[in-house]
């Protein structure tokens, strides 16, 4: 495969066209119905949450959240393939995987809520929080391939990054270092299009982000991010090839975020109506709920009934999460040291002293 | 006169110097098309064009290694930094070159250079988008470092800051970049950079903040003037080059000083001043120098970040304590 698509020949990895009719048989991965269909459900459950959340966001019920919609089936097919001793390393825009990996969509709300403890994930195993400043995770990402490698452990290190990201020199080095080391670690760029209002043309020179892979010496594939068989094909032949010990691998998704960068960010400052159209027709759950109904795997009336259950279940931890209580002065000092130095501990019992001083001042 | 806040004022400020100098150049992430995050740069592109208002690849040490090549060779770079939390990429540019570039080269080259940089918490925002960390770029030689509290100073400032020779980190506190609405002379005017504004007499207590918090202490003094006390504000615009004269005067008239900043407690703003205080006034103070400043810990996310900001009743707290001490 990574012959076949040499980002030299900047080629695009597809195996569905815009209604979910097979057109690259050859590499169709074999995925049973019953995985098929959860993978959908999965992808499903995640774009109603993502669209629930934008509007709790406008009712002040959320502070700012940065959008999935359209870039369903990049988390979706990793998370139908990822274990749960890989490790994910995530950026911030990958909901699905995330709770493919055991984190709560009640977890993401409390972090959207201004709560760390969001971040404490209580089932997930080998998921890093949420990491803001762009690309530096990934150099994070190299240094578990690296301890993964060295431990003999038989799992692999998903990487996540925008296409804005590539522009940053933590890219380039974790990239390069990952190469040297031939750690098992899968990068996945999901080039939306847009790092806030910058197009990817403003980002780089180069003729794709795959391409960059080459002149480190890795394995590289640009990937039509909104068709989850290719997405599913590439990340599961890159699994294989971090496995036998031949990693890194570096996919470019190619996607369109939908949505805005975030709640605080207006796209038609930047886009036109015709370019999101012109996208609306690749949408990917549209391509992937086409291949479904062609195989009578899927209906709109079986969509039509589980939309209100997901509605149902998101509410419920939504209001949870609402519920989760105030934020205790403690939890601002706890967690910065193993055992907190004395300074630290002075500037708390001052805090205490200010807030009884205020309690009895403001009564 | 106009009535802008700061935001219109900072663009206002861009707009004079880009069409009086032609060496003038304004770049960053969103910057041009969009007008930048917060809508500072907006409408200058269109009006300057794409060579010299325009947006730049993601990457910060990018954006401010790129601006020490072009001032030093003879352009007037302004870049924007989208927050604070996100310069540190370019730190390594900031501290390994553009504050070393006159010294390195004994004079050969300079770096005319604006750095601009929202800064500050209490914005409910995610991770990384709230510090206050003036003191560490405070304490490297070779650059000034700069926060205005109103629309009238970010303006005349950032003509200073851009016509300097000089790298300036210029602070804006996101905070009040619309809370805060006054009256600013149109055209051209410039505020010296390094020099303090006393914004109100007293005679009780001196305060020194900068920024966002200035805003906070006014509220104070209203309460403490209920107490009967007294206080004197100093905005000190300028966090380099400090201005060791007008701190010094107002610490013996009053006897008292307390420092009041949004950054982390240990090596921070608040203990420079403090030592500045007891070189210059030692026989005058009455109490100890005190400050009122973030904890030494993480920014918390929202729900938390009460806990953390400086509110108006945390300073009337310290206000009472020297009075008392």
């Amino acid at each position: 495969m990574f012959n076949e698509y040499n980002p030299l020949k900047n080629t695009i990895f597809q195996i569905i066209d815009n209604d979910g009719k097979v057109i690259n048989k050859a590499w169709m991965p074999d995925i049973s119905d019953d995985r098929l269909i959860k993978a959908y459900k999965d992808m499903l459950f995640a774009r109603t949450a993502d669209l629930q959340i934008v509007s709790y966001q406008r009712q002040g019920r959320i502070y700012t959240y940065p959008p999935n919609y359209g870039q369903e089936a990049i988390s979706g097919a990793t998370g139908a393939i990822i274990g749960e001793n890989d490790w994910m390393v995530p950026a911030f825009r990958e909901m699905g995987a995330m709770l493919a990996k055991g984190v709560t969509l009640k977890e993401l709300f409390l972090y959207y809520m201004g709560y760390e403890d969001g971040s404490k994930f209580q089932k997930a195993k080998f998921t890093l929080p949420i990491s803001v400043p762009i690309a530096s995770q990934l150099l994070h990402a190299v240094g578990i391939g690296y301890a993964v490698k060295y431990n003999k452990e038989h799992k692999v290190v998903f990487g996540f990054v925008g296409d804005g990201g590539t522009s940053e020199g933590d890219f380039h080095e974790a990239v390069n270092f990952a190469g040297v080391w031939k750690v098992p670690v899968i990068f996945i760029i999901q080039n939306n299009q847009y790092g806030i209002s910058t197009p990817t043309s403003v980002q780089t020179a180069s003729d794709s982000l795959a391409i960059k892979s080459v002149a480190y010496g890795v394995k590289g594939i640009k990937v039509d991010g909104n068709d989850f068989f290719a997405m599913y094909k590439a990340i599961q032949e890159s699994v294989k090839v971090c496995l036998d010990g031949e990693g890194p691998v570096l996919i470019e998704a190619v996607t369109y975020r939908k949505g805005a960068h975030t709640t605080s960010d207006d796209p038609t400052k930047y886009r036109t109506r015709e370019e999101e159209e012109a996208w609306d027709i690749k949408d990917p759950l549209k391509r992937m709920k086409g291949y479904l109904k062609s195989k009578k795997l899927w209906s709109d009336a079986e969509e039509e009934k589980i939309i209100p259950q997901f509605k149902e279940e998101i509410d419920r931890q939504f209001i949870e999460a609402e519920n989760y209580g105030p934020y205790p002065k403690e939890d601002v000092f706890k967690y910065l040291y193993a055992e907190m130095p004395d300074d630290l501990k002075e500037q708390e019992r001052q805090y205490e002293r200010f807030l009884q001083w205020k309690a009895a001042k403001v009564k | 006169m106009k009535i802008m806040n700061m935001v219109n004022a900072i663009n206002d400020a861009l707009d004079i110097k880009l069409g009086e100098d032609k060496n003038v150049v304004v770049y960053g992430e969103d910057v041009g098309v969009e007008g930048g995050v917060f809508r500072v740069t907006e409408g200058l592109q269109q009006k300057y064009g794409v060579e010299r208002v325009f947006d730049s690849p993601l990457a910060e040490s990018g954006l401010v290694g790129t601006a020490v090549g072009m001032a030093v060779a003879g352009l007037r770079p302004v870049i924007e930094m989208q927050f604070c939390g996100f310069v540190y990429p370019g730190f390594n540019q900031i501290i390994s070159h553009a504050s070393r570039m006159r010294n390195r080269s004994r004079g050969l080259y300079e770096t005319p250079m604006v750095i601009r940089m929202p800064y500050g918490g209490g914005i409910n925002a995610l991770e990384h988008h709230s510090e206050s960390m003036e003191a560490i770029f405070g304490h490297i030689p070779g650059l000034k470092v700069v926060a205005p509290s109103t629309p009238h100073d970010a303006k005349g400032m950032l003509i200073s800051a851009i016509e300097s020779n000089d790298t300036i980190l210029f602070m804006e506190p996101k905070r009040i970049y619309r809370a805060i609405k006054q009256e600013v002379a149109e055209g051209k005017f410039t505020i010296p950079l390094g020099k303090a504004n006393v914004v109100s007499q007293g005679t009780d207590v001196t305060i020194v903040a900068f920024g966002a918090m200035i805003r906070e202490v006014q509220k104070a003094i209203v309460m403490a003037k209920e107490s009967g006390i007294s206080v004197e504000l100093i905005d000190l615009r300028s966090i380099y080059p400090i201005d060791r004269e007008t701190i010094a005067k107002s610490v013996k008239k009053t006897g008292r000083i307390i420092t009041v900043t949004e950054g982390p407690r240990s090596f921070g703003l608040g203990s420079e001043i403090s030592q500045i205080a007891i070189e210059e006034a030692f026989l005058h103070l009455e109490a100890p120098p005190a400050r009122v400043s973030g904890f030494d810990t993480i920014v918390p996310l929202p729900r938390g970040e009460h806990h953390y900001m400086q509110d108006p009743y945390k300073i009337l707290y310290e206000i009472e304590r020297i009075v008392k001490y």
